[in-house]
């Protein structure tokens, strides 16, 4: 599997010039590095929230950074992100603020009011749930002849559920403007990727759709950009949907409720932690002279300062139970407004 | 002025809101080509062309959950479940996501669909394609949950319905389809979401029902007038949110109430009219409140149906049951 799954930058840091994409500079490459950093922290930095009470579960994206910054960069801003529940760095990536995505998790659903230019909806509890809605917008931008593409994020696990099957089977039909992505993370909380699916890759079962699907080093973030672009001309064109499978690593517990020591073998997150997708970063830019230590720690503290700031501004903002009665339906039923009376009194 | 059955009422509905509002679109299984098993969207494709009435693989949750997509991104979808037995299927999705992305996203997102499918049973039909799951939708904060009663009736519900801002469950009674003519305005009209209707005043008895069991309450009211039973006969039209105002309103009046539906007793929607009369109208009771309803049985297949169903006779029963407490 490994040795077949498309490539440019591999684990050492080595970057395949004969199949770099030509946009993609060495400025571009530090950006890259740059905003997978900032994600990486501010994703531990909800770990942290939570461990103090300030924060509920969370589902962390830390070793998946590449996976979801290579191909949102390769969106248009007319472009819909479609999110699961690990998709932290993809939000962030399509203008989301960092205070939404803290209010989130901290449990206030105005984190998932976006401002009105962001396309990007909500968390997707329900594993695999969401790939029909991506499929809808798609289609919708399909009929109104809108040029929109949506991308839809889900894991291995996801692949499994019935709304996978539903979501590509109805794209391939009509041909949708959507880009499935599949994080292969390995681990569906404690099941391994072996027990989803007997087939061999997951980017294969696109052939069963009629469309293309492709394996990808997820841990690659110019490799995942390319396939994503590759996919956007596809979609852009009329010839339909890509299944991109990125294969990563989920170097975290599936949760803050979780202990991944309890069902995980410390060598494959040895094996997998050479693999991060910002050291092969680091090695490849320090062989460049476009980074040092220094360089980084400059980054972490700019960083930090500004992720303080989102958690700041996101434990300011008070939740009011008017709330949980006005957002039902646009307007009020008769019912409601008697019980929002009652519950508030 | 045109007498149309409902499934012609439907159609004309449809026809008219597409021809209006070009983000209107309806598709379910068969529905493009074939115009829909029951003919509901019968020449729309011819009209309206394939990317506005079309067929989808067989796949309900993928109906549901693309309407949903669709519904977000600036269409009106109307989308068809071919029989109520596979609403179910579809109850992941507006359960989970179509009730709720209004409110999940503080109203960044909205889902101004429509569900649509026939319910109900008395047409000896295979298993599913006979029950009554409304009391399943109306239980779930975000949905509308609307059932039409007549030809007339459906139309304006149905204009109301592809209007709504908010995902409506829209289920048509079968037995219905063919089985009243009427005159149905040709020119638009909508009939409010969340508003019952009074089908005919009395003093004695308050009948409630909707759907197919409007007509049956109606044939049962000869029976009522030979005994001298003055019954004032509400159609419902909304299960969620109900018109709980009307219904009080009549109850107060009458003393006395009679509710009628197809579905099972439990849990069905007769008990939680039943709960809010006692709840606001206690001391205007004469009697409890009746519920003449199916048994909590699964529906039978066809042998057995009309020992199931509530006809003239039990909803006679339930009346003089009301009248004698």
């Amino acid at each position: 599997m490994l040795e077949e799954m498309f490539q440019i930058l591999d684990h050492e840091g080595n970057l395949n010039e004969s199949l770099r994409p030509s946009v993609i500079s060495d400025a571009t490459l530090k950006d890259f590095y740059e905003k997978m950093l900032f994600h990486r922290m501010a994703d531990n930095k909800i770990l942290l929230l939570q461990r103090q009470g300030r924060a509920g579960t969370y589902a962390s994206i830390k070793g998946q950074e590449a996976s979801q910054v290579g191909p949102m960069h390769a969106l248009r801003k007319q472009d819909w992100l479609v999110p699961s529940f690990r998709e932290l760095s993809a939000m962030l990536m399509r203008g989301v603020p960092l205070k939404s995505v803290y209010l989130y998790w901290m449990g206030n659903e105005w984190g998932s009011h976006v401002p009105a230019d962001v396309r990007v909806l909500p968390v997707s509890i329900p594993v695999g749930s969401q790939i029909l809605h991506a499929v809808g917008l798609s289609r919708a931008a399909q009929i109104l002849k809108k040029d929109e593409i949506s991308v839809v994020y889900f894991g291995d696990g996801g692949t499994s559920e019935g709304d996978f099957h539903e979501g590509c089977n109805y794209a391939g039909v009509f041909k949708t403007p959507t880009i499935f992505i599949c994080q292969n993370n390995q681990w569906a909380i404690s099941v391994p990727r072996k027990m989803q699916t007997a087939s061999k890759t997951i980017a294969q079962k696109a052939d069963a759709y009629g469309f293309f699907g492709i394996q990808v080093d997820g841990n690659d973030v110019i490799a995942m950009y390319q396939a994503t672009k590759d996919a956007v001309e596809r979609a852009k064109s009329g010839k339909g949907p890509t299944l991109i499978e990125a294969v990563t690593f989920r170097l975290a517990d599936h949760t803050t409720a979780d202990d991944a020591k309890r069902y995980r073998d410390e060598k494959e997150t040895a094996f997998w932690t050479a693999r991060d997708p910002m050291i092969r970063m680091e090695k490849y830019l320090a062989k460049k002279n476009l980074w040092d230590e220094k360089y980084r720690q400059a980054l972490e503290e700019r960083f930090s300062a500004e992720i303080e700031k989102a958690v700041e501004e996101a434990e300011n903002t008070v939740s009011k139970t008017d709330d949980m009665f006005d957002y039902l339906y646009e307007t009020m039923p008769a019912h409601l407004t008697e019980q929002k009376k009652l519950w508030q009194s | 002025m045109a007498k149309l059955i409902m499934v012609e009422a439907l159609n004309l509905a449809l026809k008219q809101e597409m021809q209006k509002d070009k983000t209107v679109v309806c598709f379910g299984e068969d529905v493009g080509k074939n115009g829909g098993v029951f003919r509901v969207t019968d020449q729309l494709q011819k009209l309206y062309g394939e990317d506005r009435c079309f067929d989808t693989p067989l796949a309900e949750s993928a109906i549901a959950g693309t309407a949903i997509g669709m519904a977000i991104n600036g269409l009106k979808p109307v989308a068809e479940i071919q029989f109520e037995g596979f609403s179910y299927l579809t109850m992941n999705q507006m359960f989970a996501h179509g009730a709720r992305i209004r409110n999940r996203s503080r109203g960044r997102f909205t889902c101004p669909m429509t569900l649509r499918f026939p319910f109900s049973g008395g047409i000896r039909a295979l298993e599913h394609h006979g029950e009554s799951p409304e009391a399943f939708f109306a239980h779930v904060p975000g949905l509308k949950v609307v059932i039409p009663s007549t030809p007339y009736e459906a139309k304006g519900l149905l204009i109301s319905a592809i209007r709504d801002p908010d995902p409506v469950i829209f289920m048509e009674p079968k037995r219905v389809y063919r089985a009243i003519r009427e005159e149905v305005p040709e020119e638009e009209y909508a009939i409010p979401i969340g508003k019952a209707r009074i089908v005919q005043e009395g003093t004695d008895v308050t009948l409630i029902a909707w759907g197919a069991m409007v007509r049956e309450c109606l044939e049962a009211n000869a029976m009522f007038q030979q005994k001298n039973i003055s019954a004032e006969i509400i159609d419902l039209r909304t299960i969620s949110p109900w018109d709980y105002e009307t219904v009080l309103q009549s109850v107060q009046k009458t003393g006395r109430c009679v509710v009628v539906h197809e579905a099972q007793k439990t849990c069905g929607f007769g008990a939680e009219i039943s709960a809010t009369i006692m709840e606001k109208a206690l001391y205007s009771l004469k009697a409890p409140v009746i519920r003449v309803t199916a048994p909590d049985i699964q529906v039978p297949l066809l042998k057995l149906e009309s020992f199931y169903i509530p006809d003239e006779h039990k909803i006679v029963a339930g009346v003089e049951q009301a009248m004698a407490g």
